[in-house]
């Protein structure tokens, strides 16, 4: 059938039962869900108030529950990889090997840019309007572009699933083995059109954030009063900025080998495969770093917070984000050490990459030194901290004997390698993400998350992390490749059941988050917070309600003073207490172009895939039709009226007086 | 930067409102959120800066491949220098009307913005047809962009500055159509962003132009 392309009756998975099942069971829980929704009657809400949102807060909850979702996807992924290699000594698992390096790939894929990037996306776009004091980001409707670009890519990838299959070829597809010659069905071009679309989204929202911090911040806000967060998130942006169009030329150069059999990485017409790995990873170094870098904002702001104490040496920390973001930029060869560059070229990679290592050494030495002398609380935002710089150590001890060429040559692609950079993602970015949610739930909610299901789900974390990753360690001092469907070396046995074991304790810490979650929505309104500001926090959000009204602040915060936190915060809860004059503020209307532009990408990525080209071309073309209906539409803002400012105001501050009054009377009666 | 002027809204100056126009705050943290316009330049200054980024990702490939003729032919048999020569006389034009529409714009001029921008898009469309032309003669020759790797790179990186010319074509068509059933202020910063657009892609021809043409026919 030439009308749909390559695609037709073959491409569902007929006779391999297991991704079937999961495909059917996946489907089935989406119906229900939809079902759900739409007999329950919550579609004109979820439309109204969230599909078509351009609130940065919406936004940025939409893009960590799509992070969430997606890590839950990647750990099943975990699940089944550890325990295939756990079966397979001296036999084959229950994985047949296209499968199980469909399982990698897909695992890598996701958790990077489905998982870990909308995390960190998500809370750079919640929180740094609020610390920054402003109404909103520079273009809104480009942000909810973003995200619905982004939920694209991870909609085909999970598509792959069910509809054909996956690429084959690694989270980073490198040719030849990803050229059509090596490669020839659709894997590889699932990946391609879902990273290709969301890599746009991406971009979109690295300048809005890059605009964002530089040209809109309340007045006062100067660049040494911002909160660390808003730091590391931008420099985060401007690598996302500087980054990613990089991914998008090296993917965009791939998709034109395979379709339209263009010489670029190709074995023959003097193709260079090489240079896939240099553009790969000149954008997939500094990749690394954009993940990390806010997960550092999120411990300076909970360590600090909870440590009753300013971030120690808040300057050191400021030159230290921007030093880790030039040279990030200046190190992606240490990924191929084992290419041949040669002596000399190595040894000045290895040592610029031991640079960062250095300076990283300067944060870690500044959150200690916060803590040092502070009036600890171990809430759980504070235990992923401390867990993060106990674990993050060791990742960044690995990373610097990685560094050292002669090392590497033994340990590169081995499961040393898989741990050291698990080692610093989880530890890391994960933990930095979990932190963060914790921290920011009651702002975005308005009502804090469980303690105990919290602390629960840290310990099981911190456990299953050490029982995962201390072994693959161990393996790869072994001797033991990465992505082996399966061996016969004895001696790696006990180590891959350890890991095993691992994962079912990571299994363990997820149900507890689960569990977390759904206990503390039954419990809401005894976590309730009322003020504000539950953790007595340090920085402009807390100032505001919780949840804060689409506007943000009623009224300008006054920033002015000299402590760059604090301070600040206590100022602005003062001028907005005063009584101040109410006014009219004017917001961004909410509207669909990022959601129907979201929908024609779809279409376009999923056309492109199975080489359906009249469809292609008609998503393309509506795709420039709601280009032009955006660029026509008059009326993009609306006005809240003074009165209704006023309205929402004196609400918040009634229940804060409330909350102040029912302190005090305890405090009287005990 | 060109200068068009900023519209003015007419509503009492809030200062977090996101299209505030009336101070002239930099956004630097004294006075305030910058002026729309100042945001929306920078924003499209940044994503320009990222576009410079991705044709630098081409022009490297290119540097690497543009010896791995693979047997075939190279720069020297295929280029036509009159050829590269007139395109690139009609895109510095093109630039020189686009800044025109700029002062007809400040001079709230209908018919010279109009006129200039109608220039400049009659001229981009005769840079694109030169270019289609040299492309449709190379691939009828047996040099298309599957010859070999040199080629490969050539077709993406002339073929990619040609599609930023396309959907630049598209966009001012779009504006032109507001601007004649509109006026000028809803569109008065998309002016704007087109001109530096317009501008950069003018610069990414010049290395083009050098990189690619002067230094590959002497190869
Ligand atoms: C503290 C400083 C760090 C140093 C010195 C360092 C060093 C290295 C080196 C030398 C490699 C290449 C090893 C090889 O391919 O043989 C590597 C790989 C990697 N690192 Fe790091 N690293 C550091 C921090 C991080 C951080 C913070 C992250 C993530 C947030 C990270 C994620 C990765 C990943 C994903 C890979 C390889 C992935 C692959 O090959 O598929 N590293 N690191
Ligand atoms: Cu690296």
């Amino acid at each position: 059938m030439k009308l749909f392309g390559a695609l037709s009756w073959d491409a569902i998975p007929w006779n391999s039962p297991l991704p079937l099942i999961a495909g059917a069971v996946v489907i089935a829980i989406c119906i229900a869900i939809a079902a759900w929704v739409v007999l329950a009657g919550h579609l004109p809400y979820l439309w109204r108030e969230w599909i078509t949102s351009v609130d940065h807060k919406r936004i940025g909850v939409m893009y960590i529950l799509l992070g969430l979702v997606m890590m839950l996807r990647g750990f099943a992924d975990a699940v089944l990889m550890r325990s295939q290699q756990a079966m397979a000594y001296r036999a084959p698992g229950y994985l047949p090997p296209e499968h199980f390096d469909q399982i990698f790939s897909s695992h890598g894929t996701i958790m990077i840019f489905f998982g870990a990037m909308p995390l960190t996306i998500g809370l750079m776009n919640f929180v740094i309007p609020l610390q920054l004091g402003m109404r909103d980001v520079a273009f809104p409707t480009w942000n909810s572009t973003g995200f619905w670009l982004t939920a694209t890519g991870a909609l085909l990838v999970n598509i792959s699933l069910v509809v054909g299959v996956f690429s084959r070829a690694g989270w980073l597809p490198y040719p030849p083995l990803s050229e059509l010659e090596f490669s020839p069905d659709v894997g590889v071009d699932y990946y391609l059109w879902a990273l290709l679309i969301s890599g746009i989204g991406t971009l979109v929202t690295g300048i809005n954030l890059v605009t964002t911090i530089l040209k809109m911040r309340a007045p006062g806000m100067g660049y040494l009063k911002m909160p660390m967060f808003c730091w590391t998130a931008l420099a985060s942006s401007l690598l996302i900025v500087a980054a990613f169009p990089i991914l998008t030329a090296t993917l965009a150069m791939l998709a034109l080998d395979r379709y339209l059999g263009f010489h670029f990485f190709t074995t023959a017409g003097g193709g260079n495969m090489m240079m896939f790995i240099n553009l790969i990873w000149a954008w997939g170094h500094p990749e690394v770093y954009i993940l990390v870098l806010p997960a550092f904002g999120v411990f300076s702001e909970v360590i600090s917070t909870f440590s009753g104490k300013p971030l120690f040496g808040y300057r050191s920390m400021v030159l230290a984000t921007l030093g880790i973001c030039i040279i990030s930029y200046l190190v992606w060869l240490h990924h191929f050490f084992t290419m041949g560059a040669g002596g000399t070229v190595n040894a000045a990679f290895g040592i610029a990459t031991s640079v960062i290592a250095v300076v990283t050494g300067v944060k870690v030495f500044n959150w200690v030194l916060t803590m040092y002398g502070g009036r600890i609380r171990f809430a759980t935002p504070m235990l992923w901290s401390i867990g993060f710089i106990v674990t993050f150590v060791i990742g960044g001890m690995t990373g610097v004997l990685l560094a050292v060429p002669p090392a590497d040559f033994l340990l590169h692609n081995s499961l040393f390698l898989v741990a050291h950079f698990h080692n610093t993602i989880i530890g890391g970015v994960v933990f930095g993400v979990f932190a963060g949610v914790a921290y920011w739930f009651p702002k975005a909610f308005g009502f804090r998350l469980h303690e105990g299901w919290g602390v629960a789900a840290f310990w099981f974390t911190l456990a299953g992390f050490c029982a995962v990753f201390i072994p693959l360690y161990m393996l790869g001092l072994l001797g033991m490749p990465r992505r082996m469907q399966h061996y016969d070396m004895e001696m790696w046995r006990p180590w891959t059941q350890a890991a095993m074991i691992g994962v079912y304790l990571f299994a363990i810490a997820l149900i507890c988050q689960i569990v977390q979650l759904v206990v503390s929505i039954r419990r809401r309104d005894s976590l309730r917070d009322d003020t504000g500001d539950p953790w007595n926090g340090r920085s402009l959000e807390w100032a505001t309600s919780s949840p804060p009204p689409s506007f943000n602040f009623a009224a300008e915060p006054n920033v002015r003073g000299e402590e760059p936190y604090w301070e600040i915060k206590r100022r602005a809860i003062e001028t907005q207490q005063n009584d101040a004059r109410y006014e009219a503020i004017a917001m961004p209307r909410n509207n669909a172009t990022g959601f129907v532009t979201g929908f024609f990408a779809t279409v376009t990525g999923f056309a492109m895939v199975w080489r359906i080209w009249w469809l292609a071309a008609l998503g393309l073309a509506a795709a420039y039709a709601v280009f032009v209906w955006y660029a026509w539409r008059d009326i993009s803002e609306e006005e809240i009226s003074a009165e209704e400012v006023e309205r929402i105001d004196h609400a918040h501050r009634e229940r804060r007086a409330d909350w102040l009054a029912r302190q005090s009377q305890t405090r009287e009666t005990t | 930067m060109t200068t068009i002027e900023a519209p003015a809204l007419g509503r009492p100056a809030d200062p977090y409102k996101v299209h505030r126009t009336e101070m002239l705050a930099t956004g630097h943290g004294d006075a305030g959120p910058a002026s729309t316009r100042v945001v929306v330049a920078f924003g499209f200054w940044i994503f320009l800066l990222s576009d410079i980024v991705m044709f630098s990702a081409f022009f490297a490939a290119h540097a690497v491949l543009q010896n791995a003729t693979d047997g075939g032919p190279a720069g020297r048999d295929l280029f036509d220098p009159t050829r590269v020569a007139i395109q690139t006389g009609v895109l510095l034009l093109s630039s020189f009307t686009c800044g025109v529409s700029a002062v007809a714009t400040n001079a709230r001029s209908h018919v010279w913005t109009q006129a200039a921008l109608l220039a400049t898009g009659l001229l981009g469309a005769v840079f694109l047809l030169l270019e289609a032309h040299e492309f449709a003669g190379m691939i009828a020759s047996g040099a298309g962009p599957q010859r070999s790797a040199f080629l490969s790179s050539f077709f993406a990186l002339v073929g990619l500055h040609g599609a930023h010319v396309g959907v630049g074509l598209l966009w001012l068509g779009t504006m032109m159509a507001q601007l004649f059933v509109k006026g000028f202020t809803p569109i008065l910063y998309r002016l704007i962003c087109f001109n530096l657009y317009w501008h950069v892609l003018d610069i990414i021809w010049v290395a083009i132009f050098t990189v690619v043409y002067l230094i590959g026919e002497g190869r």
